[in-house]
């Protein structure tokens, strides 16, 4: 079936079989490969994607529910160098063998976006979806509190 | 996952006669359990009838004594619905406690409850609600909607459009999350009606997570009517498994019950602690 969306800004088009995820058709299609398949069972969270500005676990969406939609994958976050989130994860290290990462960014963006000035315990909450099974979850609440301070000057 | 046909519905009605002309299709609305269900080989449908852009099924508005919410909205629009977190605060609290933010962005109330997994966080909210499920054909009371688990009054070609929940005088939900999974291990709705307008002094109290399907728990609906201590649950469909044993579940609801009713009044009230 053919389908249209606008990736990262840029319209693509394809023409993949119905039951194709979108998280396939980012990385096996149009090569987007930042965007990690972990689990496949929607628990892990390392495929989420923003579709519409909202994150959602792209293998557990097919590629046609996302047709007309604008879609944000790892690689449309830093057109002009790195995301404030990005920077973040990299200043306070929040990230360890980096699988998860690209997830965890994803859903921070959009956290951020619904709510500029989390808690630590609403970022907990906003990245309940997102597993790092190396466990580094206390420096990935201070980047998202890093981040937070830088774009919206809340107090860390 | 078998390949299928992708179709995206039209209109409802349009909706109705694709899965009424075909035995094997299948609606799709959040898909955040049947998705999962078909990549695991458990289903193959022939065909999904996408039915998430139908606006007519997207909403949340008050109408005289009830809201009415659409089938195909988001958890994520229940939850931080203003209206409704004032009014109905049991449901927005419920809507936002449901699996995680992504999950709550894709996932929707019509599929939670067509689903009913008896350890969904909807159920509960409509049968205490005393909601009426709204279809392309009738209307279904909460009260004879669920059946058990997995199990409900839809004919196999039925697809609910909307919900009307009974707009209650106070309510809230508590909840014991499986750690891992997010659903309920236990789930206690409590609502509170004008005497006339429910059994029970107006009291419902649903409970989903602990037993084969939802149901309604009318021992802590009396027991609130009476300010009477509310008796151990006793019930021979409570799941037992690797998660919990049944004698755990029961007491969890016990819990979840009181955490409700604290949350329900402004202060808590000793008629509505447990029994020991």
């Amino acid at each position: 079936m053919k389908l249209t969306l606008t990736l990262n800004g840029t319209p693509r088009s394809a023409d993949v079989p119905d039951r194709t995820l979108l998280a396939d058709l980012l990385r096996d299609t149009f090569g987007m490969t930042g965007t990690h398949v972990g689990c496949d069972t929607s628990q892990c969270g390392c495929c989420t994607v923003n579709v519409d500005d909202q994150a959602v676990k792209s293998c557990t969406m097919l590629a046609m529910q996302a047709d007309g939609c604008k879609v944000t994958t790892i690689e449309g976050l830093g057109a002009n160098g790195l995301h404030p989130v990005q920077q973040a994860f990299s200043q306070c290290h929040g990230l360890q063998c980096g699988f998860c990462t690209p997830g965890m960014v994803m859903a921070s963006v959009d956290l951020l976006r619904r709510n500029p000035k989390p808690t630590p315990a609403q970022i907990a909450e906003g990245l309940s979806g997102n597993l790092c099974r190396c466990t580094g979850y206390v420096n990935i609440i201070h980047a998202v509190q890093l981040a937070s301070q830088v774009m919206h000057g809340n107090a860390p | 996952m078998y390949a299928f046909k992708y179709q995206r519905a039209e209109s409802v009605t349009s909706a109705a006669e694709a899965l009424s002309a075909d035995d094997a299709a299948k609606v799709l609305s959040g898909g955040m359990t049947l998705l999962p269900s078909m990549k695991h080989r458990l289903i193959g449908p022939s065909k999904l009838i996408d039915l998430t852009r139908l606006t007519d099924l997207i909403g949340v508005r008050e109408q005289a004594d009830h809201w009415w919410v659409g089938a195909a909205t988001r958890h994520q629009d229940v939850a931080s619905h203003l209206g409704l977190q004032k009014t109905v605060p049991g449901l927005a609290q419920l809507a936002g406690l449901i699996g995680d933010p992504q999950v709550r962005a894709r996932g929707t109330l019509g599929g939670s409850l067509a689903n009913n997994d008896p350890s969904a966080d909807y159920p509960a909210a409509a049968l205490a609600l005393q909601a009426d499920i709204l279809t392309e054909r009738r209307n279904i009371q909460a009260d004879d909607f669920f059946l058990g688990m997995f199990a409900t009054a839809l004919e196999p070609d039925e697809i609910i459009t909307g919900v009307r929940f009974r707009t209650p005088l106070r309510s809230a939900y508590a909840k014991f999350k499986h750690p891992a999974s997010g659903y309920a291990m236990a789930g206690v709705f409590v609502a509170q009606y004008p005497p006339a307008v429910a059994d029970h002094g107006g009291w419902r109290v649903a409970v989903t997570g602990v037993a084969n399907g939802v149901f309604r728990w009318q021992e802590a609906e009396q027991a609130l009517v009476k300010g009477g201590a509310t008796p151990a649950l006793q019930r021979d469909d409570v799941i037992d498994d690797v998660h919990a044993p049944a004698a755990y579940r029961t007491h969890l609801a016990m819990l979840m019950l009181v955490q409700a009713c604290q949350a329900f009044f402004d202060h808590p009230k000793p008629r509505c602690r447990a029994a020991p």
